[in-house]
């Protein structure tokens, strides 16, 4: 067997608690070198927790972490060599742009000359250059976050974290950080834990992304993986629009089940399906773009009717009511077709969709 | 907009409130102040005449002189004292949870409602119990005692101001817990730290009552001084006096106001 690579950062069993609240429950996660992993998950499910106990500003209550092949657990922040990048950037307010940029290489005594040159480059990396005199807030919040990253960068961190660093920047400017962020991180090559609780960013810029709920980690797989095949009923719902429809069970054959719902039968992953017997009814999941409409009266998973069509360019969204069903479902469909508000429609599964299915109340 | 006569007359009629508490608040200064300038030996309003002589024997008596040398003294290391004391109290009070944390802040504010009277007099019967004579030590350390409240106050509101986050951003680019507290904490909190001395100083400088107490004539304030000297004089080389001290305490507040932000310092604005 070849020898993995040695992980940037190894999170080994971590538990932490305030007081009855179990902020993060038994966290197991590697990031290999230079890979950029995301932290996903709603507002109060960890994920700051967990960037916390990686930084060293809290102690687990069980568990180790690894940076780098080495045993930080007891080790204190300003000796676990990270990067650090927070949501309101936290630049000195008292120091000029250079000398914020310039703290963390004083702090490692690094020469004045060596410094002034590690300085200007990283000024350039974010492309700040001629900034240097300036104080933090004579700078937009673009600028005060590219100072906040080259701060971070300059001291070359064993790893780079950073605690939803876009949050507080319009749309636009935060599309063009999220590609400047990766285009850097790339050519660095250093590893990064990046925390969003937005699903389209975490899709968007990462390697493998670790979805997390109530403290626990859900499922660590890439982009496509988390998508495609979500592991649980949570993570299904949670990254990216689905639709939910009832369906029975048919049959377990290895890695496949098979379900069905209305006319159709599906194969789905069985792993979440395990304990259900046959017959039993489940969820079954289906992505917008993932189900096709027919003529009314074709045998497919439902009939429905459009009730509302929202017009996106180069696709519209249907918001379709169907019998026996309380929520709506969603379907995407290309911004040219005609299916207007009151249109009458079969629906059927797109052959090449991946469904996954889930016991009810799972 | 035009207004109603009615809401009209309640305006004027707050702005003449305004103007007469004004009023209310500077009249003894400015009483003192226009007596000062009389030419006669005995204090009268208003003065009859014009002269500087009074200011010239307050600022040339000895007792005065050696008052105003004392008070300065016992001003800069009290306030200095004060400063040390309260930052660390006021650190601790906010950043840590200890048994007796409460306690600590109760007992460091008490000057507040203890009246100077009774810390002096305490002073004054400690010192004695120990064999302690009324030295510039005990003057200091009474001091210290009703100075301290002022500035854990002053320091915690900019505690309270100061973002943790600046801290913990230092501590992740590998500063060690020394070099954040004098590379951000402690810059960060200067503005708050000068104007906690500077009350300190102001007050300390102007404290009579427990004074009274723990100096002797050699180590007697301004003060006192002046107490001592109206017990037997009535000329209006006090009032003189009292038009200078009026003066520069006015002096230093502006610079103050103007370099620190009286808002901050109070505690009264919150940020920036
Ligand atoms: N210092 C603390 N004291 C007490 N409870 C805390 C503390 N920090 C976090 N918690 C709790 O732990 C849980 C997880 O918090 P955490 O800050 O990690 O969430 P998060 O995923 O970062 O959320 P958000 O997206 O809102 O930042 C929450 O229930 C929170 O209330
Ligand atoms: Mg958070």
């Amino acid at each position: 067997m070849a020898a993995e690579p040695r992980p940037a950062l190894q999170v080994d069993g971590v538990t932490r608690r305030f007081g009855a609240v179990t902020a993060l429950a038994d966290a197991w996660l590697k990031v290999p070198p230079g890979e950029f992993l995301t932290l996903l998950g709603p507002s109060g499910c960890g994920k700051s927790t967990l960037l916390n106990l990686i930084a060293g500003f809290l102690e687990p209550d069980q568990g180790e972490i690894f940076i780098d092949g080495a045993l930080v657990t007891e080790v204190p922040v300003w000796q676990r060599g990270i990067g650090m990048v927070f949501q309101n950037y936290a630049l000195f307010p008292h120091m000029t742009v250079a000398k914020n940029v310039a703290y963390g290489l004083a702090a490692r005594r690094v020469p004045r000359e060596e410094a002034a040159r590690r300085v200007a480059e990283a000024l350039a990396l974010v492309k700040l250059t001629g900034m240097e005199e300036r104080k933090p807030r004579q700078l937009s919040g673009g600028q005060q976050q590219r100072v906040a990253l080259a701060r971070a960068l300059v001291i070359r961190p064993k790893l780079l974290l950073l605690d939803e660093p876009f949050s507080a920047l319009d749309r636009n400017l935060r599309g063009a950080m999220q590609v400047e962020l990766r285009e850097i991180q790339r050519s660095l090559g250093i590893a990064t834990v990046f925390v969003t609780h937005d699903q389209g960013e975490a899709l968007s810029m990462s390697d493998r992304v670790a979805v997390m709920s109530e403290g626990r980690i859900r499922q660590v797989g890439t982009p496509e993986a988390i998508y495609r095949r979500p592991a649980d009923r949570f993570v299904a719902e949670f990254v990216g629009d689905v639709n939910r429809l009832p369906a029975r069970l048919v049959a377990v054959e290895g890695e496949t089940a098979l379900v069905e719902c209305g006319a159709c039968r599906l194969s789905v992953p069985a792993a979440p399906l395990a304990a259900a017997a046959a017959g039993t009814a489940v969820d079954l999941f289906l992505r917008p773009e993932q189900i096709r409409t027919a003529p009314p009266g074709t045998p497919g998973l439902t009939e429905a009717v459009v009730a509302a069509r929202a017009f996106h360019g180069d696709h519209a969204d249907l918001h379709c009511d169907a019998p026996g069903m309380a929520q709506r479902l969603l379907l995407r469909v290309p911004g040219h077709a005609a299916e207007g508000p009151g249109a009458r429609l079969a629906l059927l599964p797109d052959p090449s969709a991946d469904a996954v299915a889930f016991p009810i109340s799972g | 907009m035009t207004l109603g006569p009615g809401l009209r007359a309640l305006q004027v009629g707050l702005r003449l409130l305004v103007l007469a508490i004004i009023g209310f608040i500077l009249l003894p200064s400015v009483v003192v102040s226009i007596a000062a300038f009389s030419d006669r030996a005995i204090l009268t309003f208003p003065p009859t005449g014009f002269s500087w002589r009074w200011f010239e024997k307050a600022l040339t008596y000895e007792d005065f002189q050696q008052g105003v040398r004392n008070g300065a003294i016992v001003m800069l290391l009290a306030s200095s004292i004060a400063l040390v004391i309260g930052t660390g109290a006021a650190m601790a009070i906010d950043r840590y949870r200890f048994r007796g944390r409460a306690l600590l802040q109760a007992m460091l504010l008490s000057p507040l409602v203890v009246p100077h009277f009774t810390v002096g007099l305490g002073f004054l019967i400690l010192a004695a119990q120990i064999g302690m004579a009324r030295t510039y030590t005990l003057v200091v350390a009474c001091h210290v005692v009703l100075v301290l409240p002022f500035v854990l106050r002053s320091v915690t509101v900019s505690l309270r101001n100061l973002d943790g986050r600046l801290e913990q951003a230092a501590a992740s680019l590998g500063a060690s817990p020394r070099r954040v507290l004098f590379t951000v904490t402690l810059p960060l909190l200067a503005p708050g730290l000068a104007g906690g001395w500077l009350f300190a100083a102001i007050l300390s400088f102007n404290e009579f009552t427990a004074s009274l107490f723990v100096t002797a004539q050699r180590t007697q304030t301004l003060p006192v001084a002046m107490y001592n000297y109206v017990r037997e004089y009535a000329d209006p080389s006090m009032a003189a006096l009292s038009a200078i001290y009026i003066a520069v305490t006015a002096l230093l507040l502006v610079l103050a106001n103007r370099f620190l932000g009286l808002g901050r310092i109070l505690g009264v604005e919150h940020g920036r």
